[in-house]
């Protein structure tokens, strides 16, 4: 039994030895990581960290303040389009432009944020939805922005080292990813997060205890979609190319996915999430290539289906896992990781 | 100086008029007590005075300063908090948590220091623990001791209606509106409470604006008696005062002859 003596092991970032030992050991792994793997699980590993940060972003606006957003790419193609566009056109150095990149995004969430104020639940969605897809749709008519043919992402420099491959660019993700996941974990355990979720739980009653809707509502939407903005930034830089058709609807859905199987109202879960839901949309890919189960699936699909399903496989995968987790555990990987620990916590009686 | 006081506050729903006309004015430190039966109209006013509902008419004075028509949160900053009839408290965050929320108005950590916070000794730390301290003397202060580290949502319905209790003396307020604080429950918890508004008002000198149903607890515990119906003030005064008024008698036990009833009292009886 470990006996609290002060207020601010509540809030603390680690609650006892065993956090920080656990904390020293996926920082080293982290950093040994691309000793370790082959380049393409280093790709990997910057696509799963780039996502990690949507989700995490999407999730104080889901999971923490209850408003739903189903235009996150529209967030994460203005990050990815500004980054670029900053450094070939302006001239900033690359930190400089995707920190502006993701006010640019927060600031179109904020925008966002201002009819969120009087729509809800599905009219909500809607609306998001609806700002997702008209963005896309006026970069791709922008010619300035390479219309729909794309823009090739200008060379990495910072602070004279180029970053041309993956592994380099794997550390500078990394500290990003775990900056961002730190500061969106204190916002949680603060003032500004407890009034998220105070509007999520009980919006009426937040309000006369004093916290200001408007200025939390779009808080919420900015911070959101700034988390978005910087991830689509460096998501322009992994691929070195982009064209307004990789920020569908899809992807939209996709970062809901992860937070949603992840755990929402939580900072671990969407990470979860995200790692398995990434790792899944990547592998997923490459199921036709699979020895037997390959063959099978171009068989049931040219038998009963179209080719396109085989090939969009992940999105049919991913629907059933979602219903899973709303049927089985609607608090996601979270939730279950929940219950095991309180499973564990007794064993073996 | 007025300390508190509302003026012919109307608060018509199409042509129906929940409030019509209600005055009334409050000197500070007393308990004040709204009555009525059902549908009289009493948390409408509460709800106006909240800045939840916009008032059709009337004005609504808070120290000398018309807030009708503020928003919530700018009523809360003025000093006025409240507790729920039907509890609305954030079911998803514990005793203390709650109780915190309470505590918005007097933090000024933001988004960059809260999400920068590191240490103890950094400007965040510093102004949680020191939060954290004050919402303790108020879990002390309602023996929620034992609930401290609970969520909320799957407490008993009384000590719900306390830690709500709890959220609202967080904001440190100057007017108190407590809509139903006995609602639901057994006698022993009743006294419970009691003592508590007593308390409130004695030792932290809050005024008390309260709506209660329990008639023994109200003509105990108030200075002053306001009872609607229909959303109608039918009388004011001392609770002996108003016990005795004969339409309030009429509004509450009926009166022998339907045609009989005082006009103000009877007629134009709502649907339901």
């Amino acid at each position: 039994m470990d006996m609290k003596r002060s207020y601010y092991e509540d809030i603390r970032l680690f609650p006892s030895c065993v956090t920080v030992f656990w904390a020293v050991v996926l920082l080293a792994f982290l950093l040994a990581y691309p000793f370790l793997f082959k380049n393409y699980y280093v790709y990997m590993a910057n696509y799963i960290a780039i996502n990690i940060i949507v989700v995490v972003g999407l999730n104080l606006l889901v999971g923490y303040t209850g408003q739903i957003s189903l235009g996150h790419a529209g967030f994460y193609a203005i990050g990815a389009y500004a980054t670029i566009t900053l450094m070939s056109l302006a001239g900033f150095p690359f930190l400089a432009a995707l920190i502006c990149a993701g006010l640019i995004a927060a600031a179109f969430g904020f925008l966002l944020g201002l009819p969120a104020l009087r729509l809800e639940g599905p009219y909500l969605a809607i609306a998001t939805l609806g700002f997702g897809v008209t963005i896309t749709t006026i970069i791709g008519r922008i010619e300035m922005l390479g219309g729909r043919q794309g823009l090739h992402a200008p060379d990495l420099v910072i602070m004279g080292y180029p970053l041309d491959t993956d592994r380099q660019f794997y550390y500078l993700v990394m500290i990003i990813t775990v900056l961002l996941v730190l500061f969106a974990r204190n916002v949680t355990k603060t003032k500004v997060g407890r009034a998220f979720i105070a509007i999520r739980d009980a919006h009426i009653a937040a309000e006369t205890m004093g916290v200001n809707l408007v200025l939390y509502k779009t808080m919420a939407f900015a911070l959101s979609a700034f988390y978005a903005g910087v991830a689509g930034g460096l998501y322009a830089f992994v691929l070195r190319f982009i064209e307004p058709g990789l920020f569908s609807l899809f992807l939209s859905v996709f970062f809901l996915t992860m937070a949603v199987a992840g755990g929402l109202g939580s900072v671990m879960g969407p990470i979860a999430g995200a790692i398995v839901l990434s790792f899944l949309d990547l592998q997923l890919r490459n199921i036709l290539s699979i020895p037997y189960v390959g063959d099978w699936l171009r068989h049931l699909s040219a038998s009963y289906f179209s080719l396109t399903g085989v090939s969009n496989i992940q999105f049919i995968v991913f629907g059933a896992i979602l219903i899973a987790i709303m049927l089985f555990e609607p608090l996601g990987l979270y939730g279950l990781w929940i219950r095991t620990k309180k499973y564990w916590k007794t064993w073996p009686f | 100086m007025t300390f508190f006081a509302v003026r012919h506050l109307t608060m018509a729903f199409g042509g129906l008029k929940a409030a019509d006309a209600v005055s009334f004015e409050i000197t500070k430190g007393e308990i004040y007590a709204i009555i009525g039966p059902n549908g009289a109209g009493k948390t409408t006013v509460f709800n106006c005075i909240n800045g939840i509902y916009p008032p059709t008419e009337g004005s609504i004075i808070f120290k000398d300063r018309n807030i009708r028509g503020l928003s919530p949160d700018r009523v809360a900053k003025a000093g006025i908090a409240r507790t729920f009839q039907n509890i609305e408290l954030f079911s998803n965050m514990n005793t203390m948590e709650n109780i915190m929320l309470g505590r918005h108005l007097f933090m000024k950590t933001g988004l960059f220091r809260g999400g920068l916070m590191w240490g103890k000794k950094s400007f965040a730390g510093k102004e949680e623990i020191e939060n954290r301290r004050r919402v303790e003397e108020i879990i002390d202060l309602l023996e929620l001791q034992t609930y401290r580290n609970k969520f909320v949502g799957a407490l008993p319905y009384g000590i719900q209606k306390k830690i709500e209790l709890g959220r609202a003396l967080a904001a440190e307020p100057e007017l108190l509106l407590l809509d139903e604080p006995c609602a639901g429950m057994n006698a022993e918890e009743k006294q419970d409470v009691v003592f508590w508004i007593k308390d409130i008002q004695d030792m932290l000198g809050i005024t008390i604006l309260l709506i209660e149903h329990d008639m023994h607890m109200v003509m105990d515990i108030s200075d002053r008696i306001l009872a609607l119906n229909f959303g109608r003030p039918i009388a004011e005064g001392s609770p002996a005062e108003v016990s005795a008024h004969p339409e309030v008698l009429a509004a509450y036990l009926g009166t022998e002859e339907a045609g009989d009833a005082p006009a103000s009292a009877g007629a134009g009886r709502r649907p339901a």
